[in-house]
């Protein structure tokens, strides 16, 4: 009894190997997998202790992606973030479109500050949006202030135009010069 | 409010007249200020005139408890305000909008900074007025998160060896005057439903009322009552939901039928929407010790997007009387049903009494958001006037046999469509800044703005402590181009007396004397005098930032009149300096920046306070 069993075993493990091979060489990604968050620490500020050993430059996986940027532009109103940036001049919170970027500009920094939230009164997003409706965020952010391709960036709003469309506003040469609360324009 | 009859008033006025009349004889130019005096007709004629005993203290924003904002000190009048200058700075170290008054009580001036909320005490009996103790309260940081309008404080209260004050994390808390000890401490909200508190409390009866902010964050707008001693919350009295939250019983009598049911807190809203329907209170509050009644109101309701709430939103742009024991509500009119462009209903109320139609009334008057002046009988509320300071097209009157205030139907906003040149605009004809009242001349002294709007409604999700309002605004001046204005009122007649037209909207607030001088600052930073009858310019003085504070008036150690106020430009109409706005997006500040474009380049941020003297 025994002994017939552990024969059908090894009958089965053989036949799991061979499809499992088959699988491998007809792979086909039906289901595109949602970006993940960066798994390295995201610095805000380029100070290191001596030359910089690594800067970030990774590009946000939607920043040329005309689609997710428009997606990001839809959440940005959905999720309450114009009442506090409005239509990227701010408001309660900072401006998005000009030059200032008190917690970093590059599409990682941006991700962080989403998704963790800061102490001077940025939520944190994580329970609240995917992490590719953060990247989708993280593409229209930048395109407020000319970031990302210009091809990708939305050229109107849906709404009464109150600012330029994203597709024209100049590249803002980010600038890590923004205080909390405290922006330091004109 | 003690009344004192002062003898030797026939004097005064004698003497007051020859002075108005040597004034007018005077042919010196006044101090060029780009702005423009209008005389549209003449002061109210006073018989003898009773003046409130005064003690030379200002222990509170209001002054007293009707809110007049006048004192009876006269050292300084119109012929010698020419003389004051400076004799004193301090720096608050905060770079804020100062929406605070200062408060004297004996020898001690005590500010309170914008958020971080710091009180100092100063010592006006030494020479450059050093500090006795500063009190940090160290509020929560992200509190800077959920606050609408900038983080700005509207002052701290005295009474009773003790000063009492809000915190932008939704702390009251009561420090010991003498040593800035904290006495207690109580939390009264949460930042995390999007609750901040900028009001200034008022102590009455043992009961230091206080009330929240956050009508753009979906809150439940509440006024509660702490217990002066212990901290303890006595009662509570919501703004939104059945009766016994809003505190309505057996002893409330609306005067109109419009106000009157059962539940309508709950039956004016759509389905469970009165429970993040706004209706908050971080204006100013009044008492009448005669009738033992609070007077205030409550601000607007939530969303903006007036569609995704049908109905009158009650009690919402409501004002309440009620007992300052129980908080029992004893009446309420709604100003503003179904509020459709924000306009919050938290302005101050004048309490005075006045002959109306040859009848002496026990008024309230209240310049309201709505661009009315309404005068309301406080026994009843009973809506007596109610005309436009302003140029009004979102309503075209207020219907006095019902109360309703009769909107504009072309003036509505719809989701998908944008409307134009809406009237006044969304901060209203006079935001929060508090009016002022001189029994001597019987008129009301009003800062205010002159702008107007285009608003396109969007749909407004509801996420617990982030912003839910659902419109697109853009503001610009209105008619005449200028953007605020300082204005005499006769509330008799309901007509303006006086009006000076400022190029930038008057968000400071202003307060008058029996010297017959009112001040108040302009976003510019120049602290202005003028003659309270007239409306000539008297004097004017250059702070180093645009003022949006509260002046004050008191009698210092010395026995000498001297006049403080804090600069430092800010506030929602300052947003665009304080927070540093980028005005290429005209809805930024939820549309102010764009009537602000220039700012920037006249004033810059920095708080100070400044004493005037002779």
């Amino acid at each position: 009894m025994s002994r017939r069993l552990s024969n059908h075993r090894v009958w089965m493990l053989a036949a799991l190997i061979v499809s499992g091979v088959a699988c491998e060489r007809e792979e086909r990604r039906l289901n595109e997998p949602p970006p993940q968050p960066p798994v390295t620490f995201v610095s805000q500020s380029p100070l290191q202790p001596g030359p910089n050993v690594v800067t970030d430059t990774a590009e946000g996986p939607f920043d040329d992606n005309a689609f997710g940027t428009m997606q990001g532009q839809q959440l940005f109103t959905q999720m309450n973030c114009t009442g506090c940036h409005a239509n990227g001049g701010g408001a309660m919170g900072p401006p998005l479109m000009d030059d200032e970027w008190i917690y970093g500009s590059n599409p990682n920094q941006i991700f962080a500050s989403i998704a963790e939230g800061r102490a001077n009164g940025m939520p944190s997003w994580k329970y609240k949006l995917t992490n590719e409706q953060i990247w989708q965020l993280v593409a229209y952010v930048r395109s407020l202030s000319g970031l990302t391709p210009k091809g990708a960036r939305p050229s109107r709003d849906d709404h009464m135009m109150v600012k330029p469309a994203p597709s024209q506003t100049p590249n803002a040469k980010p600038k890590n010069t923004g205080l909390p609360g405290s922006s330091q324009r004109p | 409010m003690r009344h004192q009859t002062i003898e030797g008033t026939h004097l005064k006025w004698l003497l007051c007249i020859a002075v108005c009349g040597a004034l007018a004889c005077r042919t010196e130019p006044s101090p060029s200020t780009g702005t423009t005096t209008v005389q549209r007709g003449s002061a109210p004629a006073n018989g003898e005139v009773d003046l409130p005993a005064d003690d030379g203290q200002w222990v509170r924003p209001a002054k007293d408890f009707g809110s007049t904002r006048f004192s009876a000190l006269s050292e300084i009048n119109t012929t010698n305000v020419k003389n004051l200058r400076a004799i004193g700075t301090f720096s608050t170290g905060a770079l804020r909008g100062h929406e605070s008054a200062p408060i004297v009580v004996g020898a001690t001036m005590y500010i309170i900074t914008p958020f971080p909320n710091v009180v100092y005490a100063l010592d006006l009996t030494k020479p450059g007025f050093p500090t006795k103790w500063s009190y940090n309260p160290k509020p929560e940081l992200a509190s800077q998160g959920v606050a609408c309008c900038d983080v700005v404080n509207r002052g701290l209260v005295y009474d009773g060896g003790k000063l009492f004050f809000n915190t932008l994390d939704d702390h009251t808390i009561a420090l010991d005057a003498a040593s800035g000890k904290p006495v207690w401490d109580t939390k009264v909200g949460d930042i995390n439903l999007g609750e901040t508190m900028t009001m200034a409390p008022l102590v009455v009866k043992g009961k230091v009322l206080v009330g929240d902010s956050g009508g753009e964050m979906g809150v439940r707008g509440w006024l509660k009552a702490l217990d002066e001693n212990s901290g303890n919350v006595v009662w509570t009295a919501y703004h939104t939901g059945p009766d016994k939250d809003v505190l309505i019983g057996p002893s409330f009598k609306p005067f109109y039928p419009k106000d009157q049911g059962k539940d309508l807190g709950v039956s004016s809203w759509p389905p469970e929407t009165w429970k993040i329907g706004g209706g908050t209170m971080w204006g100013w509050i009044s008492y009448d010790p005669e009738q033992d009644l609070i007077f205030y109101g409550s601000a607007n309701p939530g969303p903006w997007n007036p569609e995704q709430r049908p109905g009158d939103n009650k009690w919402t742009s409501t004002i309440f009387a009620r007992k300052p024991e129980t908080g029992e509500a004893i009446w309420a009119y709604q100003l503003s049903p179904h509020d459709l462009h924000d306009y919050d209903g938290i302005n101050e109320q004048i309490l005075v009494d006045l002959p109306i139609n040859g009848q002496k009334r026990k008024v309230l008057i209240r310049p309201e958001r709505n661009g009315y002046v309404y005068v309301i009988d406080r026994t009843n509320g009973q809506v007596l006037s109610a005309d436009p300071y302003g140029f009004v097209n979102a309503s075209t009157g207020v219907d006095l046999k019902t109360g309703a205030l009769k909107y504009n139907p072309d003036k509505e906003t719809k989701v998908g469509k944008v409307v134009r040149e809406i009237c006044p605009a969304a901060p209203g004809m006079k935001d929060w800044q508090p009016s002022a009242y001189s029994p001597r001349t019987g008129l009301l002294y009003i800062p205010h703005q002159n702008l107007c709007m285009d608003e396109e409604g969007i749909q407004a999700n509801y996420i617990a402590g982030t912003p839910y309002v659902g419109m697109n605004v853009k503001m610009y001046p209105g008619p005449g181009g200028n953007r605020g204005e300082f204005e005499a009122w006769n509330p008799q007649t309901g007509k303006q007396v006086w009006a000076i037209k400022e190029d930038l909207p008057v968000w400071s607030g202003t307060v008058v004397t029996a010297g017959d001088v009112a001040f108040y600052g302009t976003m510019d930073g120049w602290f202005k005098a003028v003659d309270a009858r007239s409306g000539t310019l008297l004097w004017q003085f250059k702070t180093g930032s645009g003022i949006i504070g509260q002046p004050i008036t008191y009698k210092g150690p010395d026995g000498h009149q001297y006049v403080a106020v804090l600069s430092g430009v800010g506030g929602w109409a300052g947003a665009i300096v304080a927070g540093g706005l980028d005005a290429r997006d005209s809805s930024a500040a939820a549309g102010f920046v764009n009537a602000m474009r220039d700012l920037p380049e006249k004033s810059t941020k920095g708080g100070m306070l400044y004493v005037f003297g002779l």
